[in-house]
This record gives C-alpha cells, sequence and structure tokens, in this order.
C-alpha cells in the first residue's frame, strides 16, 4: 500500500494532494497507549483503599454497637475500652516488659529452631543412609503435636526464660529440617558431577553448591515458622511464667479482667504481624541474593 | 610424536532392570598433543559415558585410560570437561562462574579475577561480568561455560555436545569463536557432536562410534588445511568427506533403531 501510495505521488499534483490529504486523516488520531502497569498501579492502590475503609468500619462498629449495646461490651469490650486499659497498663503495669519478654522468647526460638533444623537438614546430603534412616522420625516428630510437650520442657528448662525458648524451638525445628532436606534432595546431580570434574572435594560441593542450592528451600520455611514460634513461646507462657503477654492474658482471665485480655489479644495480633513482615522482607533479601 | 590421551580398551557394562546394558565395548583411542578430536556417533552409543570415564567420574569395566603417560582412571580434576548443559550457577556472577575452577584449586580470587578478566574481553564476554546465567542467552552461556573450562587451565578438555541446544546461526558464530579459542590456546580437545559439518569444520580427525555396544567404526582424518573458513563447507573436499560420514553413520542409525524395536 504504502508503495503504491508513494508512486502516485510522484506521478502527479492531484496525487500529491490525495497523499496529503490521507496523511492528515491519519495522524489527526491519537495513539491509545496500552499501558497494563498503570492500570495495576492504579487497581493496587484502589485495593488499598478499601481494605484502609473496612478496617475502620470494622472499628468504628465494634466501637458503636458496644457502646448502643448490640453486643454486649463485658465480653467484647470496646476499641475506646482496650486503648484506655492498655494506656493503663503501660504506665502502671508491665506491658512494655511483657512485650519484649514475648518477642524476646519468640524470636530467639524462631532464629535458633529455623538455624538448627537447616543445618540438620543440611548435613542429610552427606550420606543416603543417614538421612535415609531418620527421615521416618521426622515425619513422625512433624506430626507431633509438640505443644503438648510444653508442660514437660517447663518442668526440664524451669518457669524462666529458657523453656519459653525451648519451646519455640521445639515448634520450629523439625519444619527447618525438612525444608532444608527438601532441598538438600533436589540438588542437580550434574551440578555436583561439574564441581567434581573440576576436582572439587565433597566439602567444597557443599559449600558452593548444596547450601546456596538448598537456600530457597529453607527461606521458605521462615513465614511458617514465625508464627510456630510465636505460638509455641506463648503457650510457654500459659503453662507457668512470671512475664510475657501470654501470662498476661492468663491472669487477666483469672481475675475476669475482660478488657486487658483484650488488650492481650491485640497486642499479640499487632506483635505477630509485626514480626510476619520483619520476615517477609528478610525473605524478600535472602531470596534475591539467593534465588537468581 | 607422543600421545597426549591414550584410552586403551576401554569398555563400560550397566545393569538396569536385571540386564546388562553394554554402553562402549573396547575402545581405544589415541590422540596426539594439540588435536582438535571429534567424536560422532548415534545417540546413546556411549559417548557421554566414555568422557566421563576420560573425567575420573567413572570406572570403566575393562581398560584404562592414560594422559601424559600416567593412569588417570577414577583421578578428576586432570581434564577440563564441559558438560552438555551449561551448568553454570544460578546464583553467581558470570565472573565468579568463570573462575570456579581456579577457586576451588585454591587461587586468590584477586589473581582469578585478573586472569579472567582479559579472556572474559578478548572473546565476547565484556560487559556480562557482574551478570546473572539467566540474563543471557544461550550462546553467551555456553562462552561462558567453555571460558570457565579453559580457565581451568589443563592441557585436556573434553566438551560434549556444547552447541547442541542452539539455533543455527549462534551455532556457526560459536562454531568460530570456539576455534578462534582454540588456536591461541593450543589445547589438546575431544569433541562430541552429532552434526557432520561440525565435526568436519573443527576437527582435524573425526572417531565414527557404532552404535551401541559403542566401538570405533572408523577413524577419518579431515584433509582441509587450517585456519578453515566457512567457505570451506562447501569445497568438494568437505562434500566428499560428508558424504563418507554420512554414510557410515546412516548405517549405525539403522542399526541402533532396529534393536531399539527389537529390545
Ligand atoms: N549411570 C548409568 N546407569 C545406567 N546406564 C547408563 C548410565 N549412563 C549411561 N547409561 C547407558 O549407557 C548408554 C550410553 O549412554 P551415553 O554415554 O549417555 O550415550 P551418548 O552420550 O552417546 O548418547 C545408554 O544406553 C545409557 O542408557
Ligand atoms: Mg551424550
Amino acid at each position: 500500500m504504502a508503495s503504491s501510495l508513494t508512486n502516485e505521488a510522484v506521478a502527479s499534483p492531484v496525487g500529491i494532494e490525495a497523499a496529503e490529504r490521507e496523511e492528515s486523516l491519519v495522524r489527526k488520531e491519537r495513539p491509545v497507549i496500552q499501558d497494563p502497569e498503570a492500570l495495576e498501579r492504579s487497581h493496587r492502590r484502589n485495593v488499598m483503599w478499601w481494605r484502609i475503609a473496612v478496617g475502620m468500619l470494622l472499628i468504628v462498629g465494634w466501637e458503636v454497637f458496644t457502646t448502643i449495646g448490640w453486643m454486649d461490651s463485658y465480653y467484647w469490650s470496646s476499641p475506646s475500652m482496650i486503648l484506655q486499659t492498655a494506656w493503663v497498663q503501660a504506665l502502671k503495669g508491665n506491658l512494655l516488659g511483657d512485650i519484649l519478654y514475648t518477642s524476646g522468647s519468640t524470636i530467639l526460638g524462631f532464629v535458633l529452631g529455623t538455624l538448627g533444623g537447616a543445618i540438620l537438614g543440611l548435613t542429610f546430603w552427606w550420606s543416603r543412609k543417614y538421612a535415609e534412616v531418620c527421615e521416618p522420625y521426622l515425619v513422625i516428630l512433624n506430626a507431633m503435636p509438640k505443644l503438648a510437650l510444653a508442660p514437660v520442657l517447663v518442668i526440664l528448662f524451669g518457669i524462666g526464660f529458657t523453656s519459653k525458648v525451648a519451646l519455640a524451638i521445639a515448634m520450629t525445628v523439625i519444619v527447618g529440617a525438612i525444608s532444608a532436606y527438601s532441598g538438600v534432595k533436589s540438588v542437580d546431580a550434574d551440578m555436583e558431577k561439574l564441581m567434581y570434574s573440576l576436582g572439587a572435594k565433597r566439602w567444597q560441593v557443599f559449600t558452593k553448591v548444596v547450601i546456596p542450592w538448598s537456600m530457597p528451600w529453607i527461606i521458605s520455611s521462615l513465614r511458617i515458622n514465625i508464627a510456630l514460634a510465636l505460638a509455641g513461646a506463648i503457650v510457654g507462657e500459659f503453662i507457668a511464667s512470671r512475664e510475657g503477654i501470654g501470662r498476661m492474658i492468663l491472669y487477666a482471665g483469672t481475675i475476669l479482667d475482660i478488657n486487658l485480655v483484650w488488650v492481650g489479644v491485640v497486642v499479640l495480633s499487632i506483635l505477630s504481624m509485626i514480626m510476619y513482615g520483619g520476615v517477609v522482607l528478610l525473605e524478600r533479601k535472602l531470596m534475591k541474593e539467593f534465588n537468581k | 610424536m607422543a600421545n597426549k590421551v591414550e584410552v586403551i580398551g576401554v569398555s563400560k557394562y550397566f545393569m538396569r532392570n536385571g540386564k546388562e546394558i553394554v554402553a562402549m565395548q573396547d575402545t581405544s583411542l589415541f590422540i596426539e598433543e594439540g588435536r582438535f578430536v571429534s567424536i560422532i556417533g548415534p545417540s546413546g552409543c556411549g559417548k557421554s559415558t566414555l568422557f566421563n570415564i576420560i573425567a575420573g567420574l567413572m570406572p570403566p569395566s575393562t581398560g584404562k585410560v592414560m594422559a601424559d603417560g600416567q593412569n588417570i582412571v577414577g583421578k578428576t580434576g586432570y581434564v577440563g570437561y564441559m558438560l552438555q548443559k551449561d551448568m553454570l550457577l544460578p546464583w553467581r556472577t558470570i565472573l565468579d562462574n568463570i573462575i570456579l575452577g581456579m577457586e576451588i584449586r585454591g587461587v586468590p580470587k584477586k589473581e582469578a579475577t585478573a586472569r579472567a578478566l582479559p579472556l572474559m574481553e578478548k572473546y565476547g564476554l565484556k560487559g556480562f561480568e557482574n551478570h546473572y546465567p539467566k540474563e543471557l542467552s544461550g550462546g553467551m552461556r555456553q562462552r561462558a561455560a567453555l571460558l570457565r573450562t579453559i580457565l581451568y587451565d589443563r592441557d585436556i578438555i573434553l566438551l560434549d555436545e556444547p552447541f547442541g541446544a542452539l539455533d543455527a546461526q549462534t551455532r556457526l558464530m560459536m562454531q568460530n569463536w570456539l576455534l578462534q579459542i582454540w588456536e591461541d590456546f593450543r589445547k589438546t580437545v575431544l569433541f562430541v557432536t552429532h552434526d557432520i559439518d561440525e565435526a568436519i569444520y573443527l576437527s582435524d580427525d573425526i572417531y565414527v562410534f557404532s552404535a551401541r555396544p559403542g566401538r570405533i567404526k572408523a577413524k577419518i582424518t579431515v584433509p582441509m588445511a587450517r585456519p578453515r573458513t566457512q567457505s570451506d563447507m562447501t569445497s568438494p573436499e568437505f562434500t566428499e568427506l560428508k558424504q563418507r560420514l554420512l554414510d557410515l553413520l546412516s548405517e549405525e542409525v539403522r542399526i541402533a533403531e532396529a534393536s531399539e524395536r527389537i529390545s
């Protein structure tokens, strides 16, 4: 088409006019640019606003319904009461200390459990026989409800900080080990072969291939483990403790201070969200490093 | 002239599903220093198995492998070996992949990098030092894998179908690239391919393997002078040689297919 148009244009002045007319017609139209990224951005913004709105609505609804008596404020407390109780507890009680105690044992247990588990899982690369002998025990330990062990661990490690950390470790170590072992099992045999062909010793294959290869599997266990560690720490405090949010909730329950129970629940939720967010950030950073 | 590599009476038997598979039978190769030697044969005839044995990754069932007059059966690290897949470690940059062999040998990183960078520049990988393998095209990845093998600094290198997965255009470019490297370094190269043109264009000698059980059916010396150019691919010598190889191979492929139908 285009070539026939130019031929004509060269041949006659009428042709030039016709071509110009046609061109001006074509030019008038503004191009419609398909921009999926902009659509995606505005969609995200939209969703975020809706989420905030829904959250506000729930809190306001909670407040209103408890005030007008549609919800019994004795059981449900109310956002304003919870805030007020929290304020009093922060000033006169030991709310901050409790928060530090619970998050401390959770994070310590999470790190030690996940790290220890990952190291255990990685050792399975060294001997298939050793790995396969251990495998069923790993499965059994994973299926066992570790929280049921809480009283034993408290008796073993006392009612202090150690028993909470121990429980958090018990909750996380097996998940860490199983994840790392899945990674180890999937190492590309040809990649090992390449390493040996370059004269590598076994430990070099282990540090240069097996560990980095397994990292994405290990990292994928972080999210589950932070939640498990928190559950372990809280149950430990339920069993016997002098400090911690779990202990605060238990204590508030026994003196029928429902408002304080709610403070504990809200604080734990926020704590859990913050730690989860932290782990997601860590995960992203690590994934960037190891999952090119 | 002394032989650089001698494969003497090597066989390899595997047991699979209770049946004995003869991957290679009584194979002997004598390869002089600095030659470019190709091995062609129908798939499954034991070419990769032979390389695994030479690289010391797998013991032969019979026979031995000598390099520089030493028995290297079961000894890894004596030859540079490039596997069919590029096997670049995905979490390492191209530079860090290329120096992997030196790193394993304990060469300090600075020194290794100093050796690698000029070669990367000379052989078309400049600017890719800090890229990750998945950001590179197939041809570039093969270059990186081959440079890693070269920088491992052995006199003998084994290349197992390195260009098998590349498209025709890239392949031709890579063949010329490989010839340049070979002329610069003068290593003894063993090269597996199933592409007859590639074998003739690159090699001094071509071993034709028979269908399983693999054994050497013919050894053909390519009479064409070096350096070779693409136009040699249309010369009468080339065409004649190609016809001969095609005849030899098609016979073997028929046998291989027939035996597959029986088993
Ligand atoms: N580790 C192994 N175990 C069992 N059989 C094998 C093994 N490696 C190779 N084989 C068999 O040996 C034969 C030759 O394989 P290979 O050397 O890969 O052939 P090629 O590289 O020539 O295509 C094939 O039949 C293959 O199935
Ligand atoms: Mg092969």
